[in-house]
């Protein structure tokens, strides 16, 4: 079996990377209530007549 | 391998490498102004005359308060060596070097540019360009031009902060009319009594950072004149809602009781100039105008939100 190539490019420390980490966390959980926001904006802008109309 | 220190590569290594915590980032954007924000704004939305839906009112909210936080990060960006000399604003994210100045600004592009674009779609265009205005008043006239250049700062910057109740009610109306005019007028007039008495407390520290604030350009003697000046405008503004109907008498009682020890206060802010009771007057009177000006919104908001709720049989 290969032993496994040391590390190229930047190498991080385990305190850089945990809050690389707790960043990354953070803009996911950011972006997905903003997804939630437009769903819920959608949904109340449509009004609860939608399906209604004629096509 | 590249280490940290090597040339190449050096901007991503210190992105990547940075210890910035998420927690850090929410310091950017200033939560107590943000929380303030939500207040003012939400105050001008339940007054307005009208009805908007709960979903779009509270995500217009919402935008309207991450981008008074978007103005704060770049503001922050901006500030960072006069905030690492005042002793206030030396322990914030960028002078302690958790976060660099280009991160800031990136994060305020980009916060700003989605908040102008959310209550744009949630709400109206209108609300979507008074925020924009607020954001680019405050994060460019007041911080890059005003605050550095000329003791009328607060004045001018003040319009910034007076603008969330004029965006919360066009969420409801679309529009701008008298009364959110006067919302408006009430914190902007606001501004100069509650900021130069604080700036009569620290003026070392501010002069410490060259920022020409009243006390250190044109003496405390014409501060304090000035003071008392504004504060006798403001007392009856603050009853001016009530005047014209958009509050009931609760808040005419209120606004004119609060507005008599505002000027009570700024009386003995201007007539006691030496010592530490000169220091304990401008102390009082800092810290009553915030109560004022909480008191006036929560009695507004309180009003409208009992009369909704008496309404709808509650």
């Amino acid at each position: 079996m290969a032993r496994p190539k040391p590390p190229t490019g930047i190498v991080l420390s385990p305190a850089q990377q945990r809050s690389r980490r707790a960043r990354n966390v953070a803009i996911g959980v950011a972006v997905g209530l903003l997804v939630l926001l437009v769903y819920a904006l959608t949904i109340a802008k449509l009004g609860g007549h939608v399906g209604d109309r004629a096509l | 391998m590249t280490t940290m220190t090597e040339p190449a590569g050096r901007h991503e290594a210190a992105f990547a490498g940075s210890l910035a915590l998420p927690g850090d980032y929410w310091e950017l954007l200033k939560p107590r102004v943000m929380s303030l924000v939500i207040f003012t704004a939400a105050a001008g939305l339940v007054v307005a005359p009208g009805h908007v839906n709960i979903v779009v009112a509270l995500v217009s909210l919402l935008a309207t308060a991450v981008g008074a936080g978007a103005s704060g990060a770049l503001n922050m960006a901006y500030e960072a060596d006069i905030d690492g000399v005042m002793k206030r604003t030396s322990g914030r994210p960028i002078p302690t070097g958790r976060v660099t100045s280009g991160e800031a600004t990136a994060f305020g592009i980009v916060l700003s540019v989605f908040s102008v674009m959310l209550i744009g779609i949630a709400a109206n265009w209108l609300s979507a360009a008074l925020l924009a205005f607020t954001i680019v008043f405050y994060a460019l006239v007041y911080t890059v031009w005003l605050k550095r250049a000329t003791p009328q700062n607060i004045v001018i910057g003040g319009a910034a902060g007076a603008l969330p109740p004029m965006i919360g009610y066009s969420i409801v109306t679309n529009s701008v009319t008298l009364d959110s005019v006067i919302l408006f007028l009430i914190i902007f007039v606001w501004t100069p009594p509650h900021f130069w008495a604080l700036a009569l407390l620290k003026s070392d520290d501010y002069a410490k950072a060259g920022i020409p604030m009243m006390p250190n350009v044109k003496g405390t003697a014409r501060t304090r004149v000035e003071i008392l000046l504004y504060t006798i405008v403001l007392a009856p503004l603050g009853v001016m809602p009530w005047a014209t109907g958009l509050a009931g008498p609760v808040y005419g009682v209120v606004a004119a009781v609060t507005g008599a020890v505002m000027l009570w206060l700024a009386w003995r802010c201007f007539s006691v100039r030496v010592g530490t009771e000169a220091d304990k007057a401008a102390k009082n009177l800092f810290a009553f105008s915030i109560l004022y000006l909480f008191l006036l919104f929560a009695v507004l908001l309180a009003e409208r939100g009992l009369a909704l709720a008496s309404h709808l049989g509650l």
